[in-house]
């Protein structure tokens, strides 16, 4: 072979770090995010220029500053409608969406559930922290009724979204949820995102710990991680519990929870990402942690599916179109049907 | 019967009928042939607000104006001379602009009780004189058309639907064209159907052969060809031009067109011609709303392609954070509007040019960007694609300025070859501008900045919608910076004087008594108007503005050498305040807003007036 194939050094997360200072709360959830998104995209193998960072607006939106990659900080709430338009034009990026609960969910909501629907080959990252943190601390679309904010000092009277929920009724093709707290799990996440072909959408609770600070807790720390969460692997059974010694089980479409002394790990429920209805069921798990008898929080890959992305679609055409008329001439095109001569 | 010829040298008709009467296509196929013929010609549809408006009533009135001579034509004219009305409702609502003694071309079966009713009329106004200042030709289209077809096994509602090419028969007869243009089309269109086919031109040949055959005695008329410059010619509407000025621009840059948009009245148009031309590398995307349309449009921008949304008043209203971006981004963009009447949801099959304004200043901060505007439906060919080229070129969204009347008129366009057109040179950037490190907001001698893609290796950045620091683009709130930036960009925008060409003056002196200086849709009738003005022996001039930000530099001279400066616009004098301001002369205005464009009279009145 006469091609000398110049192979560049393996990308390092040292590789992916700007010259910008990064203007994050010390503590913020955020930094974890940052390190784990730089430690997972060098094993991806992508050359650096082939990545695109977009996001809207808000805390988490300043992440494209921090990556050395192509990047673009955008207006809140439209990342999404931009990365679709990048991705529709060049299919061989690799672009990833930073937003936040209000930047996704309440001013960019439209184009959010849209991105799903059209299914483009993106990754897009939530920050779910429930608040809002740069504009110093109104309550979200995703804050809990009743949550006590400087715009709501009696308490919140909105119903909050299930982001997770949203993108299963959007028709999302892969759903999934981690937490800042999880460096191993949201690593994995990550991963599993990338792989995924269409949009990718990975909910990660993040703490802001100058607003909304603990708000994930009981999901994050040690003490009641393990009772409160509920951590789905594919083809694993649903079990959760200090000493995992509690499962859940389906009645007819009923989820229950049981205790392992009296059931058997057989007729627990089985996680099937691929199965919509019962990852639609297990999506609305959203119950108050404060109540009585509530179910844990889901965490990990709710739903994936196969699934025709935009971009191809688009692409697929003008091939097509090519192929059944050949390159347009703007000659012919110019000329239209109908013309007459004046000599 | 014997009928005699009269020569005439232009006419206006006016085709109006219920929407489902096919008015719309009656006219086009008149225009087509006036056009093989040589007329030179200009049209304009008038469609109703509403899809489905009830049959019969005004509301449901569609019209089609044509214009043709055998003199240059300008304008779809002002009053008709000729107006077909197909029911009662079309006579009530068109009446008005016909001229005295013009001539109504009725159908009978259009004038029933039911139509009557309809149409809110009280008495047949065929029958009770009220007509009797015009000429009335009255015919029973309905039916002959289903006498002429009583055998061919249709059914009468199929039958009644050919009816419009029995009056396109009739004046072809009286106009004395050949029916062969609109033969072949029915060939083509109708190929798969041939008793349809057969119906319909069976009922154009009866329409002829009514007009030799009737007993009244109506005169025929010549109408010769137009002295037109030699060449081949097609018939171009403004929102076609303007897709072939994209698919243009694609070309003749290379770059693959992204044009993302929401469907808008006048400007979906647009949409409906680029989506159909796919392997000319053209990517249409319908978005979710005016917001993701243009936001997926910087999107595609960054990434390379040749970028254009489109949309009229409200949808570039929304469009206006975005265009920020875009203008902060330094990213070229090209934002059409084609403007209708405002404010809010307005008049939205009506047009306006109340949008020049919001074009200049539709965007918080100061935001500035280019903006031209077309003033004929060819001409939109020519600055669409000089919007792309200024884009790319700077490095800048540029807004371009189309109306509805461009948009929906007509008119013969002597087009060019892709040989005749500008290159649109296009330099990504590859290697790193400052050293060690790539500095995407380091500028050329044009103020404008490189365009590094992603994929480039090396030239990662990021750029975002906070003010940037000169020079390598990262955030910065430092104040010296802020107003370095904000001047930057707007000496940037000014710097695309540079590159366009001096504005001409149309037609007169280069100074004297007064000046008519339009822009946009009004160039027709200030143009006729002008003409007839001149032939008065009145000292005027007229200019037309393309570029309307920046002016062509030489704009303020041309304007300081006339006594007085007439300004007709389709708002409440938005170029006129711009004019006054930057060149400081007292400009006069002539100002309409009534939803149509202005009439040359008017304009001409005006010129009269303000001559005196
Ligand atoms: S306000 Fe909250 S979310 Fe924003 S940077 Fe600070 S801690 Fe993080």
């Amino acid at each position: 072979m006469s091609d000398i194939m110049s192979i560049p050094a393996p990308l390092t997360s040292k590789d992916l770090v700007t010259d910008q200072d990064v203007r994050w709360c010390p503590g913020c959830g955020d930094y974890s995010i940052l390190k784990q998104v730089q430690t997972v995209l060098p094993e991806l193998g992508l050359p650096r220029e082939q990545i695109v960072f977009i996001s809207g607006i808000g805390c988490s939106s300043r992440f494209p500053y921090y990556m050395e990659t192509y990047g673009m900080h955008s207006i809140h709430g439209r990342a999404t409608a931009i990365a679709s338009g990048l991705k529709a034009t060049r299919p061989d990026l690799s672009v990833w969406i930073v937003t936040g609960d209000g930047d996704a969910t309440s001013i960019g909501g439209n184009h959010f559930i849209h991105l799903l629907r059209r299914n483009f080959d993106v990754n897009v990252l939530l920050f779910n922290n429930q608040i809002y943190g740069l504009t110093k601390g109104q309550y979200s679309p995703t804050s809990e009724e009743g949550k006590i904010t400087k715009s709501s000092p009696y308490g919140s009277v909105d119903h909050p979204f299930n982001p997770a929920a949203l993108a299963m009724g959007a028709d999302g093709t892969f759903i999934a949820r981690s937490m800042d707290r999880d460096p191993v799990h949201l690593k994995d996440m990550l991963r599993r995102a990338n792989a995924h072909k269409g949009t990718s959408f990975l909910e990660i609770y993040q703490n802001c710990n100058v607003f909304n600070d603990g708000a994930f807790e009981i999901f994050t720390e040690k003490s009641s991680k393990k009772q409160e969460t509920l951590m789905i692997e594919n083809g694993k059974p649903l079990i959760y519990g200090a000493n995992a010694e509690k499962g859940i089980k389906l009645d007819g479409f009923k989820p229950v929870i049981v205790e392992l002394v009296n059931t058997s790990a057989n007729d627990l429920w089985i996680h099937d990402e691929t199965d919509r209805v019962k990852a639609g069921i297990l999506a609305r798990f959203f119950d108050d942690p404060s109540k009585a008898d509530h179910f844990p929080r889901p965490f990990g890959v709710f739903y994936t599916e196969n699934r025709a992305c935009y971009e191809d679609g688009m692409n697929q055409q003008v091939a097509d179109l090519i192929a059944k008329k050949g390159q347009g001439s703007l000659d012919a095109l110019l000329r239209g049907r109908d013309t007459w001569e004046i000599v | 019967m014997e009928n005699t010829t009269e020569v005439l040298e232009q006419v206006i008709i006016k085709f109006a009928g219920d929407s489902g009467d096919g008015m719309q296509l009656t006219g086009t196929q008149f225009t087509t042939t006036a056009a093989l013929l040589g007329n030179d010609l200009s049209t304009f549809p008038d469609f109703p607000a509403e899809i489905r408006a009830p049959i019969g009533t005004l509301a449901g009135v569609s019209g089609y104006q044509l214009h043709f001579g055998s003199v240059n034509i300008y304008t779809p004219g002002d009053t008709c001379d000729v107006l077909v009305a197909m029911n009662a409702a079309a006579l009530k609502a068109n009446i008005k602009g016909l001229k005295k003694g013009g001539t109504i071309i009725a159908n009978i079966d259009g004038f029933d009780p039911k139509n009557l009713r309809l149409a809110n009329v009280a008495v047949n106004p065929l029958d009770d004189n009220s007509l009797d200042g015009f000429r009335l030709i009255k015919i029973d289209v309905t039916k002959l058309t289903r006498a002429a077809l009583s055998e061919s096994g249709m059914g009468t509602k199929e039958i009644d639907r050919s009816k419009n090419m029995f009056v396109l028969g009739f004046l072809y007869w009286m106009y004395s064209r050949s029916l062969d243009a609109s033969i072949k089309f029915l060939t083509e269109k109708f190929s798969k159907k041939p008793e349809i086919l057969d119906a319909n031109i069976r009922i154009l040949k009866a329409g002829y052969a009514y007009g030799d055959t009737t007993e009244t005695i109506i005169t025929r008329y010549h109408i010769g060809a137009a002295p037109m410059k030699p060449g081949t010619y097609r018939s171009i509407m403004g929102n076609q031009a303007t897709a072939l000025g994209l698919i243009a621009a694609t070309q003749q840059s290379g770059l693959p067109m992204f044009y993302g948009t929401y469907p808008i009245t006048p400007a979906s148009d647009i949409l409906h011609e680029l989506a159909k031309y796919k392997n000319m590398n053209v990517r249409t995307f319908q978005a979710e709303d005016e917001i993701a349309a243009i936001c997926a449009t910087i999107g595609a921008a960054f990434g390379g392609a040749l970028a254009v949304t489109a949309s009229s008043g409200p949808g570039i209203a929304l469009k206006g954070e975005a265009m920020g971006l875009g203008v902060m981004l330094e990213m070229p963009l090209v934002i059409i509007n084609v403007q209708r009447g405002g404010p809010s949801t307005g008049l939205p099959t009506k047009t306006e040019q109340s949008d020049l304004l919001q074009a200049l200043h539709g965007r918080n901060g100061e935001a500035p960007m280019p903006i031209v505007a077309a003033c004929t439906p060819s001409d939109c060919f020519t600055m669409v694609l000089e919007a792309c080229r200024i884009a790319i070129e700077y490095m800048t969204p540029v807004m371009f300025l189309s109306d509805g009347y461009i948009a929906n008129g007509a008119e013969p366009w002597r087009f060019p070859t892709q040989a005749d057109l500008p290159k649109i040179k296009v330099d990504f950037a590859k290697d790193k501008n400052g050293g060690e490190k790539y500095l995407p907001y380091k500028r050329d001698d044009k103020l404008s900045r490189p365009w590094a893609i992603p994929g480039t290796p090396g030239l990662e950045h990021r750029i975002g919608g906070l003010e940037k620091q000169h020079e390598t683009g990262n955030i910065s709130y430092e104040s010296d910076n802020h107003e370095f930036m904000v001047r930057m960009r707007e000496a940037k925008v000014n710097k695309v004087a540079d590159s366009i060409p001096l504005q001409n003056i149309d037609n007169g002196n280069e100074s004297g008594k007064l000046l008519v200086l339009g822009w946009g849709s009004t160039y027709g009738a200030i143009k006729s108007a002008v003409i007839a003005a001149r032939a008065q022996g009145l000292d005027v001039s007229h200019a037309h503005v393309r570029y309307m930000k920046p002016f062509p530099k030489n704009l303020g001279s041309l304007v300081a050498g006339f006594d007085k400066v007439l300004i007709p616009e389709m708002n409440t004098g938005q170029l006129l305040g711009i004019i006054r301001n930057e060149f400081m002369i007292p400009a006069i205005g002539l100002n309409k807003i009534k939803g149509n464009p202005f009439s040359a009279t008017e304009i001409l009145n005006k010129i009269v007036e303000v001559s005196a």
